[in-house]
């Protein structure tokens, strides 16, 4: 899962990282950052997976006031 | 209950300002009761206070673990049937990731821990949590947090402010909170939240007895509920 912060919300994280990232001499624009979070699942069905991680994000993972959440399902 | 009313001091894994509250409450007059957060019930009190500190590590977002703490369900009855709730610093996190308050509180836009006395504004004396303020409009209290950047969208600000929910702002801002808020209630006024530390600011020896008039309310209020 991958979590970040909404378009508009304030990162000051992001722009701790774009500062340092110029003072090293990489031109970057704007940075943000956000989380990622890797889980294993005993659940073999990635419909069901997602359907599952898709409700941690909301009750847990992500706070919907100001983040956005992605997720992707990788069967082994 | 008349004479020294009962009000919980709810105690999560990482809380550290726990003591320091009951500590404050006892001298304001009240019998505070610390109680455990795996509890599923809380004991009959007038009152309950979520303290400061660091529950469960702050890991993932502040206040985001301890909301599913087995008390904050018993919390959360006691908030629906009109008990006075009163979160501090991490409790006014705790409050807001469980939506006992709107909004959310997010690091400093400094990135820095701040940790120092504030002069706050206080915009309402008609709530439980700041009666005693009639006199002082102007409250000198410590915070001391990495995290205390109040955020609501703007919709949601509007509505704030439209409804006089901000109770206390901070008139030289410590951490980038929208609007200067530093506390506000919910909609039905029984649920407060702030990022100061009243329990900090109980004798003149610390620099401030100003923490006094807002617990001191607390515990009027408890008395007569």
């Amino acid at each position: 899962m991958l979590v970040r912060p909404k378009p508009g919300i304030l990162d000051p994280q992001g722009e701790a990282v774009q500062r340092s990232l110029r003072q090293l001499g990489f031109p970057v624009g704007e940075a943000r950052v956000g989380r990622v979070v890797d889980l294993e699942l005993e659940n073999g069905d990635p419909e069901r997976a997602r359907a599952e991680l898709e409700r941690m994000c909301e009750q847990l993972l992500a706070n919907p006031l100001i983040e956005s959440y992605e997720i992707s399902v990788t069967p082994e | 209950m008349s004479d020294s009313p009962k009000i919980a001091v709810v105690v999560f894994p990482g809380s550290n300002d726990d003591r320091d509250a009951a500590l404050a409450l006892e001298q304001l007059g009240a019998d505070p009761v610390l109680v455990w957060h795996a509890e599923r019930e809380l004991p009959p009190v007038a009152a309950v206070v979520l303290p400061g500190g660091f529950s469960h590590g702050d890991y993932l977002r502040c206040g985001a673990i301890a909301r599913f703490a087995p008390v904050m369900a018993a919390v959360r009855r006691f908030a629906d049937e009109g008990g006075l709730v009163l979160g501090i610093c991490n409790g006014f996190q705790v409050l807001c990731e469980a939506g006992l308050l709107p909004g959310v509180l997010r690091p400093n836009a400094s990135l820095s821990f701040v940790c120092r006395d504030v002069p706050l504004r206080v915009e309402r004396t008609d709530t439980p949590f700041t009666t005693r303020a009639e006199r002082a409009r102007r409250l000198t209290i410590p915070v001391k947090h990495g995290e205390g950047c109040y955020f609501a969208d703007e919709e949601l600000l509007a509505e704030l402010e439209a409804s006089g929910q901000v109770v206390l702002r901070y008139e030289s801002n410590p951490n980038g909170s929208l609007a200067d808020i530093a506390g506000l209630v919910n909609e039905a006024g029984n649920v407060f939240g702030l990022m100061p530390h009243p329990e900090h600011a109980v004798d003149p020896l610390l620099g401030s007895s100003d923490g006094r008039l807002v617990l001191g309310s607390l515990v009027d209020a408890a008395t007569a509920a």
